[in-house]
Order: structure tokens, then sequence, then C-alpha cells
């Protein structure tokens, strides 16, 4: 069977919600900033597809995907440095032992 | 539509995407998962190559391998106890968390046959083919059309960073 969008779209979809099964499930902080970086993918893939399939003279949706990328840069960064945080202050990174804001 | 040689290259790259990601999510070895997060990647690079956005594919191996996946292991490294197998890695959420990942794939997946079954409904481009260098083309449109987000996203990536340092270095007591 030929490849069209909906193949794309369908991988997209899957992967995203892989990645949404891993943000909800992890107990690990550092596995729900996996599972993150999962979905953006996911995101990203729906992108290029639509900038392929739909409109090829304009690659609007590549320009997006450098946006998409750079702030999932920035937000793993500042994620690990909050996981690192957590690691030092709770000695541990098991998300549901972190239940205190302030003490 | 892909030739049909392409075709056979997404269905292989395709199943290594999603087997990979699986086992990103369920595998008890964070370090292992990190590894599998990493080959994820790599395919998913792929999958851009397919959709002819080839600068995308080495952003994506560059940043995303070389950079967010270096920096999962670094952070991995950096915090003990987690890679022993008695440590319970899921929350007790799992049933309803591989539920509510279901329901939300179906409903992605039923919206988008609908959506794209539609004859005239979606503007399908006639002849999917990026014509030109899509290196070029980018980066022609970050500089014209684009060139706010663009100064923005930088303004973002050094506040990150600054953040990250305060945030990750030591208090002086």
């Amino acid at each position: 069977m030929q490849v069209g969008l909906i193949h794309f779209v369908a991988l997209a979809a899957i992967l995203f919600s892989i990645g949404m099964y891993g943000a909800l499930t992890r107990r690990n902080a550092i596995g729900i900033l996996m599972s993150i970086e999962l979905m953006f993918n996911a995101v990203n893939i729906n992108f290029v597809a639509f900038a392929k399939f739909i409109s090829p003279v304009e690659i609007t949706g590549q320009v997006f995907v450098v946006f998409v990328i750079a702030i999932a840069a920035a937000e793993t960064t500042v994620g690990l440095a909050i996981v690192l945080l957590i690691y030092r202050n709770f000695k541990g990174v098991f998300v549901d032992r972190v239940n205190l804001m302030k003490w | 539509m892909l030739s049909e040689t392409a075709s056979l290259v997404f269905y292989t790259i395709a199943f290594v995407t999603i087997a990979s990601a699986v086992m990103t999510v369920s595998l008890k070895n964070i370090f292992h998962s990190a590894l599998f997060l990493i080959l994820c990647l790599f395919s998913v690079a792929g999958i851009f190559i397919l959709c002819e956005a080839e600068f995308l594919a080495g952003v994506q191996v560059l940043i995303y391998v070389g950079g967010i996946a270096m920096l999962m292991i670094f952070a991995v490294m950096l915090t003990r106890q987690l890679t022993s197998f008695n440590v319970k890695q899921l929350n007790e959420q799992k049933a309803l968390g591989s539920l509510v990942a279901f329901c939300f794939l179906l409903i992605a997946l039923g919206a988008a046959s609908k959506t794209l079954s539609v004859k005239g409904g979606f503007p399908l481009a006639e002849n999917p083919h990026i014509s030109g260098n899509t290196t070029h083309m980018l980066g022609n449109l970050l500089l014209t059309d684009y060139v706010l987000p663009f100064e923005l996203v930088s303004v973002l990536l050094v506040a990150a960073l600054i953040g990250a340092v305060v945030l990750a270095k030591k208090d002086e007591e």
C-alpha cells in the first residue's frame, strides 16, 4: 500500500499516545521528560507531513518545526535543572514523593 | 503519495519508531529508556527525510540526539537509585493512564481518517513534492516572514539557559 498523508498522521497519533501514556504513568521525573519529548516529536512529524502534502510551495510547517525544536530544548534544560533540584531536596526523583511546595 | 520503495522505507522506519517509543515508556531501567529514546529520535529524523525536510533531519540529530538525549543521560547518571530493578517505575494510575492514552489514540485516528476522507474538503496538494532547496527556503523564511518569532526564540533560549544555571547551582551557605 502506498503511503499518503494519513499514514504520517496515524504514526504521529500513535507516537503521541505512547508519549501521553508515559507522561501519565511514569514515576520518574526524567521518564516523564522523555515521554514529553516523544510527544513533541509526534507533533513535529505532523508538521513536516502537512508541509509536504498540503503546501509544498511554501514550507511553513518546517519553519514551525524549527521553533518547536528550539522551545523543546529550552523546556528540557529547565526541566532537568528542576529535576536535579528535586533530587537534591527530596533525595529522589519520583514525582509522587514530591508533595510539598515549600516547608 | 510516496513511491513503492519510499513506502517500504516508511513502514520500516515507522515500526522502529513505534517499537522504540514503546520501549522508552515501558522499560524499568531508565538508562535503557534513554538509549531507546535516542533510537526513536533517530528514526524520527528518517521520517523527516521521507518528508523532504533534510535540514530538519540534521537539526533533529544535532539537537535532540546530540543535545537533549545526552542531557537526559547526564541527568540519569547524576541522580542515583534509579536503575535498580526493585524500584517501582510506574505510579498507581497505570490502568487509568493507558485507558486515557488509548481513548486519545482512537479519537485522533478517527478524526484524522474522517477529515482526510472528505472529498475536496481537505486541500491536498496535487503534486506533493517540495521543489528546491529546503535549507535555502527555511533560511529565507526565518529571516523575512518569521524574523520576529526567530528573535523571540533566541531571547527565550537565553532566559532558559540563565534559569537553568540559577536553578541548578548550589546554594551558597
